[in-house]
């Protein structure tokens, strides 16, 4: 365990409030490098407007984010994702007529734009295509690159998904249940993944699914009513009497 | 976007019958394909809005008529303007008008865009219909059009039909091929990405608002090299340039056409503009010609229901419903 890397990703007293509900009160949360920090809590806790939050794709109503030491607050999410935050989709966000390669190029694509380059096809620029293989093949789908998206398993889309983050050379990701509807083995490979992208990223990963967590995360933080009510190492987080009555209930 | 071959043979094949036309075909037919090729190139420009970029702008006859306008306010009264300034600030006048109105209703999504844009076009129409700058509901002659010409030498006799025929063919054959390239680019892939999904391309890293206004002003550029040959052609203009009749009739074209394809905008203004005709004739239709919006209208909801993809997916319609028939059929 390796709690000692740099933090990439900081919100500070964030806050939320959607008209007169307090969605988030006060939460602060750190990523850090070489760290799986899972974000756990029951339906409605806050969790997905924090990662929306983070990603800057709605703003806070109060506090601050950090990303790689730079107060971000008030950079659009465009501008979060070109300096290495990337993100995926609770429900599959992929471009399903598009083929697998097409998808990763094009967001390769966000790092080296050239818009005004109008006269040099996509299909032949070599450095997005070759971030694109790259991240392909890291999720395993190196066999499948011309393959239209929309045709994938359930699985193979949410690798793919995956891919994409993979391609804009993040530093930080943000994975919101990536193992949703998944089978065992196919949860398996996915924690895999997981496991082998934790050395060179900050990787703050939302789920449901207690087994995985306990398995893979490095650090949990666990939300109840938009507010943080623990946040630990994971066998601290097991015997937290509070995190027990308010969430894992039933289980202890 | 993957071209087959059979569609580029297919497209090299129709403009070469379109070269050739003017061989066989009277002067009603010479001046009808003319005004053709010019919707062509409007329904071009809205394409690349609504097919490509997934922008649906009810107020592409604004970008049109602008520039018609522009043509005609732009020339002097007696003398012929030079081709080669007088069509550049005709596009830059519509191209400008598309930054404006672009940078204000991109800030608004779904509905409320079409309304926006909808509503910056009347303006524009009424603004052309009741001052000065305009002429009135009767509107304006351009009394002697532009010259094309190097030095002394006359290249081109845009009072002659056949040969401004051949400069619209030349100027629609040129707007495809460069929407083509464009499509093809990075700039192209990241417009349809926008298309798709928007959110998943913001969070890539695209800023996407500056991309949908690039694709807006080329796309008013585009329609007003339309507006440009529109008004040359006539040598006259009026606010129903401006209309959103024409806005309308223009996404009518790409829908018909088959959205998504640059060849369908080509192919639905075509089919649109000849369905036209077709209603109107009392050759044809007899009495019935007197209510041709009627059956105009008829059959757009025919084609519409009948034809998810346009007319450009009739082929692959046919070839399943073939195949689909022999598989039935086999024992």
């Amino acid at each position: 365990m390796n709690a000692t890397g740099e933090v990439l990703l900081a919100g500070i007293g964030i806050r939320r409030v959607w008209g007169g509900l307090v969605a988030l009160d006060d939460v602060s949360i750190e990523v850090r490098r070489g760290e799986v920090h899972a974000l756990i809590g029951t339906n409605g806790a806050g969790k997905s407007t924090l990662v929306n939050i983070l990603a800057g794709e709605i703003p806070p109503s109060a506090g601050t984010v950090e990303l790689l030491g730079h107060d971000v607050s008030a950079w659009s999410q465009p501008r979060r994702a070109r300096a290495g935050l990337a993100r995926s989709y609770q429900r599959t966000t992929i471009f399903p007529e598009f083929s697998v390669l097409e998808n990763c190029r094009l967001c390769a694509q966000a790092k080296h734009p050239r818009p005004w380059a109008v006269w040099s096809a996509a299909a032949r620029c070599e450095t997005t295509l070759a971030a694109a293989r790259r991240a392909a093949a890291r999720v395993g789908l190196e066999d499948q690159l011309d393959r239209p998206a929309g045709l994938l398993s359930h699985g193979g889309r949410r690798q793919l998904e995956l891919g994409m983050c993979l391609a804009t050379d993040p530093q930080v990701l943000l994975l919101d249940e990536p193992l949703a509807g998944m089978g065992a083995e196919e949860t398996d490979r996915m924690l895999a993944l997981i496991d082998e992208l934790r050395p060179g990223h900050g990787i703050l990963l939302v789920e449901h699914d207690m087994d995985a967590v306990f398995r893979i995360a490095d650090r949990i933080t666990v939300m109840v009513n938009g507010q943080v009510i623990a946040s630990d190492l994971p066998e601290r987080i097991r015997e937290n009497r509070e995190v027990q009555t308010a969430y894992l209930g039933e289980r202890a | 976007m993957e071209v087959s071959r059979a569609a580029v043979v297919l497209s090299l094949a129709a403009l070469a019958g379109l070269a050739a036309y003017p061989l066989v075909a009277s002067d009603f037919g010479i001046d009808l394909a003319t005004k053709i090729l010019i919707y062509a190139i409007l329904a071009l420009s809205l394409e690349l809005l609504v097919g490509q970029t997934g922008l649906v702008c009810f107020g592409q006859a604004a970008f049109f008529g602008i520039a018609a306008y522009a043509t005609v306010r732009f020339s002097p009264e007696y003398d012929a303007a030079a081709i080669w300034w007088l069509l550049p600030a005709a596009v830059a006048t519509s191209a400008a008008f598309a930054l404006v109105v672009g940078a204000l209703s991109l800030r608004t999504r779904g509905v409320y865009f079409i309304m926006v844009t909808l509503a910056f076009s009347q303006m524009a129409y009424y603004v052309i219909h009741d001052t000065p700058i305009g002429g009135g509901t009767d509107g304006i002659y351009l009394n002697v059009p532009p010259s094309v010409a190097i030095g002394p030498v006359s290249l081109v006799d845009l009072s002659d039909p056949s040969q401004f025929y051949y400069v619209a063919l030349a100027a629609m054959t040129g707007c495809f091929v460069l929407l083509a390239v464009v499509l093809r680019s990075r700039f192209g892939r990241a417009l349809a990405g926008i298309r798709v999904n928007e959110q998943r391309m913001r969070a890539a890293g695209f800023p996407t608002y500056p991309y949908q206004l690039a694709a807006f002003v080329i796309s008013g550029a585009i329609a007003g090299i339309a507006g440009f040959l529109f008004a040359t052609k006539d040598g006259f203009v009026n606010p129903e340039l401006l209309s959103w009749h024409l806005s309308g009739a223009a996404l009518v074209m790409i829908i018909l056409g088959g959205l998504g394809h640059l060849r369908g905008a080509v192919i639905g203004a075509f089919a649109l503009s000849l369905l036209e005709e077709l209603f109107q004739s009392r050759e044809f239709v007899g009495g019935f010609a007197d209510h041709w919006h009627l059956g105009l209208g008829a059959s757009i909801i025919a084609c519409v229901a009948l034809l998810p993809r346009g007319l450009i997916g009739l082929p692959r319609l046919l070839r399943a419903r073939l195949v689909g028939a022999r598989h039935a059929g086999a024992p």
